[in-house]
């Protein structure tokens, strides 16, 4: 009886986990296949004649290449060696430097990250843009991405950096290192593990941020791929899906490849510090 | 190879003064043990040798160089930490000849020179490792190599054998003193553990309450101690101390009564009623025979048969009283028990616990 219990049990916890698997696993199904149709719609099926003409079309939308390849890589990798740096530097310093008041100041820029890139503020930081000259330049969607996530990359790389011994740096100062030799030699790659995080974490963010480019920016030749995905929408508003998914499967490839390199070379760790 | 001076240092942590304005001199190649309860200012105090304290008052000298301000790295210094700190994301190798890095030693050489210290300390075949992947042992002894592979003028040691399991402290402790001496470097070592002290030091630095109590060689300060403090703190088990009332030319305690005539100078002064601290080792006491004359009588507590030796407690007036037995069978006639013992080994501490001296 028992037996049979535990064997229903399981396969009834296997139904509904896969269920579960299911909902979420058909939409990266069908973004993997519908690509390949030359009429595909929002079933998922597998094509009748694979074909890879979808792609020869967008390839052939010079903007939306260009927004993909350039632009997004541009605003992606400004932002992501900007804010991985600066959180780096701040954190460490709130870790280390004998500041009254540093948690207070790292809970407190949690709290104003979620404000600086939500639409709420976009018309200050409109202004604010436009009056510093930046309207229309890389720089600015970079600044606003930067302002917007860094408290949060500071609050992250801060944990790793507080799970570090301080005697870490201790000895390497007492062998003879000097303060910056320490902080290259023995706190930076320590950290690394936590660059890593909050550097694919920013290129996420700034990859798929739409808001902020599209009311930055002006001329085509600066969108990135977020904003340029709409020039495979029909002049009525209806995404043309055929280009819209082979699009997007090319939009998503960096991200992945970002990932599987980072986990590949380092691994990836929400913690810092190492057991020696 | 260098002295180590303090002149009157005084390091305050916000209100809290970690060490109170002390001053000492470490000669040249003499192994110093600091010892101390926790919080007492020893860690405080070798932070400070080593620069990584900045002393609220006072100078700090190593040989004839004022280096009060100086940085760590401008002192020649090789230090062990508590938790080894060796970094993590180097091999065996490269932490042992980081300090010949940073003083730009070439690769060939350092690497050659690490090779060397690490065969000295029998962790040469470990040199490719990292240090996740060596014992708790291993890696203590990669970072004493660490330590000394830049031939400092001092070595700093911040309770290295702490983490280690007891059979590892003893073996560490007799390798790291065989190569103190091998070397001939001026040492200090903080620890809690007396029995370190004791084996380790040329010289014991005891601390409490941020002040050195006494300074001297470990026998001495075994022998004579000059507080209660320290006679509590030494030795194992710790000497017993007992609190009785001089009067008439006696020690009065609520269960018996000795006769106080061999320390008349000691006493010379002392009025009758004072109270005061007798104190003995527990090695100088005996199971009392009706031949002894000086006995503190008292009822078995607890008798602990450790092989060479028993540990034999009696409840004494409110106090317990431990003896060190010293024979092969634990004893079993301790009916209307009582300890004996030599007056010569007695040591007398006034109530405010300093030690009462002849004349």
């Amino acid at each position: 009886m028992n037996v049979v219990r535990h064997v229903l049990g399981r396969v009834g916890f296997y139904v509904v986990s896969s269920l579960f698997a299911a909902i979420f696993a058909l939409p990266l199904l069908w973004l993997v296949v519908a690509p390949f149709s030359t009429k595909a719609n929002l079933s998922v099926s597998l094509p009748e004649q694979w074909s890879l003409s979808n792609f020869a079309r967008v390839f052939a939308n010079s903007f939306a290449v260009r927004a993909l390849f350039q632009n997004s890589v541009i605003q992606a990798v400004g932002t992501m060696v900007l804010v991985t740096l600066l959180a780096t530097l701040a954190a460490y310093a709130l870790s280390r430097a004998p500041i009254r008041g540093r948690d207070t100041i790292s809970y407190g820029l949690v709290l104003f990250s979620s404000i600086v890139t939500g639409t709420a503020a976009m018309v200050p930081i409109f202004l604010l843009i436009f009056r510093m000259g930046l309207i229309d330049t890389h720089l600015g969607v970079i600044l606003v991405f930067t302002g917007g996530l860094l408290p949060a990359a500071v609050f992250i790389m801060r944990d790793f950096v507080d799970s570090i011994p301080r005697s870490y740096e201790e000895s390497a100062l007492v062998s003879g290192a000097s303060h910056w030799g320490m902080f290259r030699d023995i706190a930076l790659p320590i950290v690394r593990p936590g660059m890593m995080v909050v550097g694919v974490w920013t290129f996420v963010n700034v990859w798929g941020g739409f808001l902020v480019p599209f009311i930055l920016l002006r001329s085509p030749g600066k969108m990135p791929a977020s904003v340029a995905i709409y020039s495979f929408y029909t002049e009525g508003g209806t995404p043309i899906i055929t280009l819209t998914t082979a699009y997007a499967l090319l939009y998503t490839l960096p991200v992945l490849a970002l990932y599987l390199f980072v986990n590949w070379k380092y691994g990836f760790r929400f913690f810092g510090g190492i057991k020696s | 190879m260098a002295k180590v001076t303090f002149r009157s240092i005084t390091k305050q942590f916000g209100s809290f003064t970690a060490v109170d304005d002390v001053s000492f001199e470490i000669e040249d190649g003499e192994f110093v043990c600091l010892l101390g309860p926790s919080g007492c200012g020893k860690t405080t105090t070798l932070r400070m040798i080593a620069g990584l304290e900045q002393p609220t008052e006072g100078r700090i000298l190593i040989g004839d160089s004022d280096v009060t301000d100086a940085k760590p790295k401008e002192r020649d210094i090789g230090m062990v930490f508590q938790d080894y700190a060796l970094f993590p994301h180097m091999t065996i190798a490269e932490n042992i000849a980081y300090p010949l890095k940073v003083r730009s030693v070439n690769k060939h050489d350092r690497h050659e020179r690490a090779a060397e210290v690490a065969k000295s300390l029998q962790i040469d075949q470990l040199l490719e490792r990292r240090p996740g992947q060596i014992s708790g042992g291993q890696q203590q002894r990669a970072s004493v190599a660490r330590a000394v592979v830049h031939k400092p003028r001092v070595y700093l040691f911040d309770e290295p054998l702490s983490n280690l399991d007891a059979k590892l402290r003893l073996e560490a402790r007799s390798y790291l003193k065989h190569l103190q001496r091998e070397l001939g470097v001026t040492s200090v070592y903080v620890t809690h553990d007396q029995a370190e002290a004791m084996a380790m030091a040329d010289r014991v630095a005891v601390m409490n309450h941020g002040k050195i109590v006494q300074f001297g060689p470990p026998l001495e300060v075994y022998r004579r101690p000059g507080t209660t403090f320290v006679a509590n703190f030494l030795g194992s088990p710790p000497m017993n101390l007992l609190p009785v009332t001089y009067s008439n030319g006696a020690f009065e305690a609520a269960d018996f009564s000795l006769d106080a005539a061999p320390f008349g100078k000691e006493l010379r002064g002392v009025a009758n009623g004072t109270q005061l601290t007798l104190g003995i080792r527990p090695e100088h006491l005996r199971l009392s025979t009706d031949a002894d004359h000086w006995v503190l009588p008292g009822a078995v507590y607890a008798v602990e048969p450790l092989g060479p030796e028993s540990l034999v407690t009696l409840r004494v007036a409110d106090a317990l009283v431990t003896a060190r037995l010293f024979s092969d069978e634990p004893p079993t006639q301790l009916d209307g028990a009582g300890f004996g013992f030599d007056p010569a080994n007695i040591h007398l501490f006034a109530a405010d616990g300093e030690r009462l001296t002849r004349g």
